[in-house]
């Protein structure tokens, strides 16, 4: 199956002068195919919500894309027309916004944002969309009198319902979920994930799951993409990615959430903390921080990208088929496939990326 | 950074040793909030019995409104018991106190709270800040402050202190906020330390660092720790035991393993399913599902308080509050099941 949305080698800034952009995300490439959940996770401020905008055509000044496209059905909507992009979005895109249990207008009852979101991508009448909003608090179980409710009057985790059924009302093919769970609890969080799943198994809708919570990432997603510093540094199937991360980041963060019971043991998790992005260092941005750094290269030249295996890739010297110069080390993977399409060629400064001239 | 202290010291279990800091019994409070006529009674803490071991990490987990920050700020005496008994270190704390002695429970029983960006005060440096309870609680004289304030800092992991001593709040991360947080409590050399979700607003990446600065105090000063929170993993990496709460009701106790590899009481079962746990929840396929919200404190059904969501739920259960009931080795719960 094409897939339903293509990011080819993103990059994202930000800067209301063209002069002085600083490059946020980096070269990013990622897909997601019909009714699949892919998983963006890394700490905050690597770029996942700039990420999502872009991918979604939401993106506003100062944001800018500085190269690269987003195929959406296989049109770009990064020159998509104004007008068409809005006809996209809320019936063929929709996004949760981080923080959106907020994001609902607290002066206006539910039904009446309901109807001005259908009005505004012409859903006949009145009557239609609110037999619309009916449905969709039925599919999200939240009983229809909270229809006539002010948000301020529901929970948070009622709220957060009704933003998904808002969010799902004219059935888009792609939903990005940017932390939607994150400030709730986790009975509360558990039962709005398993309805997501229900949805999406009835509406048949393909998800990007952002979220700093790797561990529940890894239970619900199919595909997860980590990123670093605006760059996507690993990407596998979750089960894959759970039982043997290949980037030393991605060990590093999973190892920053302990497990729910079984015998204790010690972990140091992350040390240190991420790159200021208007001063990347030179070579791999996650260089200074990591236990497996190889001086002379991880620090002077980009990683390229490899696939390891199929539907793997990382961007990482230690998997390299040939490191610049120096040998692999012994705790090194051995089996390592060709690299793949996209890769980076080895040498290439990163500093070079479009639009990081700018900065520096 | 800090320094580690490896496995033996995340081991070492309740058996630390078998003397309590704290005993709770019965503890309850309740707030009036609304006005005069129409004011209604909140029941923030119902009837709690809980023991704090010396050297002990305690886990007290709970989602939000169960109670937590009450029960850590009323065994803190930063708000009065409506009823129940509190004895700190075999000694009976009256519900009166004068200054003095109030001053002395708040010298054995410090707080670290959840948000490091309100509990500095941004007009004052790190240095007054961790110098502070040197005086009030009398812990060293005045000459011996500056050295005081420097080892602290350096226990926290803020190094070199020079580097950190004239800062104000505004020039710290959060990160590095909680770790002056965590200085400042250590300063009045407390027996029993009150986290209260400490790591709750900070990244994920400083999360594990502060979970292990706290580990490493606890056990280099033989430290009773509460460490409060929602998150179970964090609970479990912490804790020695683990006391579940709900509905300001607490519904089951035991040995961190057992809490959180045998849940008993239906309440906690229903937090171990719900809480992300790749290792057993992978490949299982299995729904979730759940019932209700926990009830209005103002308005408590008499019994257990999760009766109304329980799928074993009795008659019985409505009636009356249940005994505690040893369900294992220094586990309990307060549920008709056992
Ligand atoms: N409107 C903006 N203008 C300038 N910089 C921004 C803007 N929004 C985000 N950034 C910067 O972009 C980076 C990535 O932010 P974001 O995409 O929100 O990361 P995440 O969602 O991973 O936390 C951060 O350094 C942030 O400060
Ligand atoms: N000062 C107060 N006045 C009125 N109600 C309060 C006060 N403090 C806490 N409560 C209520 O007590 C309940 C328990 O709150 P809290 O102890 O903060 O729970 P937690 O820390 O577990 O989230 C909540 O319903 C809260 O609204
Ligand atoms: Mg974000
Ligand atoms: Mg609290």
């Amino acid at each position: 199956m094409p897939p339903l949305l293509e990011v080819r080698d993103l990059y994202i800034g930000y800067g209301w002068d063209e002069r002085n952009v600083t490059t946020i995300v980096r070269g990013v490439n990622l897909t997601v195919a019909p009714g699949e959940v892919v998983g963006l996770a890394g700490e905050s401020g690597c770029g996942k919500t700039t990420l999502a905008f872009a991918a979604a055509g939401l993106l506003e000044p100062p944001g800018r894309a500085l190269a690269g496209q987003v195929l959406f059905e296989g049109t770009n909507l990064l020159e998509l027309p104004p007008e068409q992009l809005r006809a996209l979005h809320l019936a063929r895109i929709s996004m949760v916004f981080q923080a959106s249990m907020n994001v609902l207008n607290p002066v206006t009852r539910i039904r009446e944002q309901f109807k001005d979101a259908m009005k505004a991508h012409g859903v006949g009448s009145a009557d239609e969309a609110s037999a619309r909003a009916k449905e969709m608090f039925a599919r999200v179980k939240l009983p229809e009198r909270f229809l006539d409710a002010y948000p301020h009057q529901l929970s948070g985790g009622m709220r957060q319902r009704a933003v998904i059924a808002l969010a799902l009302c004219l059935e888009p093919k792609l939903v990005f979920l940017d932390e939607p769970t994150t400030a709730l609890d986790v009975v509360v969080q558990r039962s709005i994930i398993q309805m997501l799943n229900d949805l999406r198994h009835d509406l048949g809708f393909g998800v990007v799951f952002i979220t700093h919570d790797l561990s529940l990432l890894v239970e619900i997603a199919d595909r997860i993409a980590i990123m670093y510093a605006g760059a996507i540094v690993e990407e596998a199937p979750a089960q894959l990615l759970y039982q043997g991360p290949e980037h030393p980041y991605t060990a590093a963060l999973m190892s920053a959430f302990p497990p729910v019971g079984g015998k204790r043991k010690r972990l140091e998790g992350l040390a240190g903390q991420p790159p200021d992005l208007r001063r990347l260092p030179p070579g791999c941005a996650f260089a200074p921080r990591c236990t497996r750094f190889i001086q002379g290269t991880c620090d002077t030249v980009a990683p390229p990208e490899v696939r390891t295996t199929e539907g793997r890739r990382v961007s990482c010297h230690l998997y390299a088929e040939t490191v610049p110069s120096r040998p692999l080390p012994e705790a090194g993977p051995e089996a390592l496939g060709s690299r793949g399409n996209g890769a980076r060629v080895a040498g290439q400064p990163i500093g070079l990326s479009p639009g990081e001239g700018a900065t520096n | 950074m800090v320094s580690t202290l490896g496995e033996e010291g995340l081991r070492a279990g309740p058996q630390g040793s078998q003397v309590p800091v704290l005993e709770v019994r019965g503890l309850t409070k309740t707030y009036s909030v609304g006005r005069f006529g129409k004011a209604k009674l909140v029941r923030a803490l119902s009837n709690v019995d809980l023991s704090v071991m010396r050297g002990e990490v305690l886990g007290l987990v709970g989602e939000s409104g169960s109670g937590k920050t009450t029960f850590a700020r009323t065994v803190a005496l930063l708000e009065r018991p409506t009823s129940g008994e509190i004895r700190l270190l075999g000694r009976g704390v009256p519900n009166r106190l004068n200054q003095a002695r109030l001053r002395e429970h708040r010298g054995h029983v410090q707080m670290v709270f959840q948000d490091p960006y309100t509990s500095l005060d941004p007009l004052h440096t790190v240095r007054y800040s961790v110098a502070r309870p040197l005086q009030t609680f009398k812990v060293a004289p005045k000459a011996a402050h500056a050295e005081a304030v420097d080892r602290l800092l350096t226990q926290v992991g803020l190094v070199p202190p020079q580097d950190f001593l004239r800062r104000y709040p505004y020039q710290l991360s959060g990160g590095q906020r909680q770790r002056v947080g965590v200085a400042r409590a250590l300063a009045a050399r407390p027996a029993l330390l009150l986290a209260d979700e400490p790591t709750s607003m900070l990244d994920v990446s400083i999360r594990l660092s502060i979970m292990n600065l706290l580990l490493d105090l606890q056990k280099a000063e033989s430290l009773s720790l509460v460490f409060v929170t929602h998150d179970l993993a964090g609970a479990s990496y912490m804790s020695d035991r683990i006391a579940i709460m709900y509905a300001g009701h607490l519904v089951e106790v035991g040995p961190s393993e057992r809490v959180m590899g045998e849940p008993r009481h239906p309440y906690t079962q229903l937090l171990r399913r719900a809480a992300p746990d790749p290792a057993s929840h992978f490949g299982t396929g299995r729904r979730f599902e759940a019932r209700g919200d926990p009830p209005d404190l103002a308005n408590l059904p008499s019994g257990c308080p999760f009766a109304a969501r329980c799928p074993h739920v009795r008659k019985e259960c409505t009636e009356a509050l249940p005994e505690w009931r040893q369900v294992g080795p220094g586990h309990q719960a307060r549920c008709v099941l056992y």
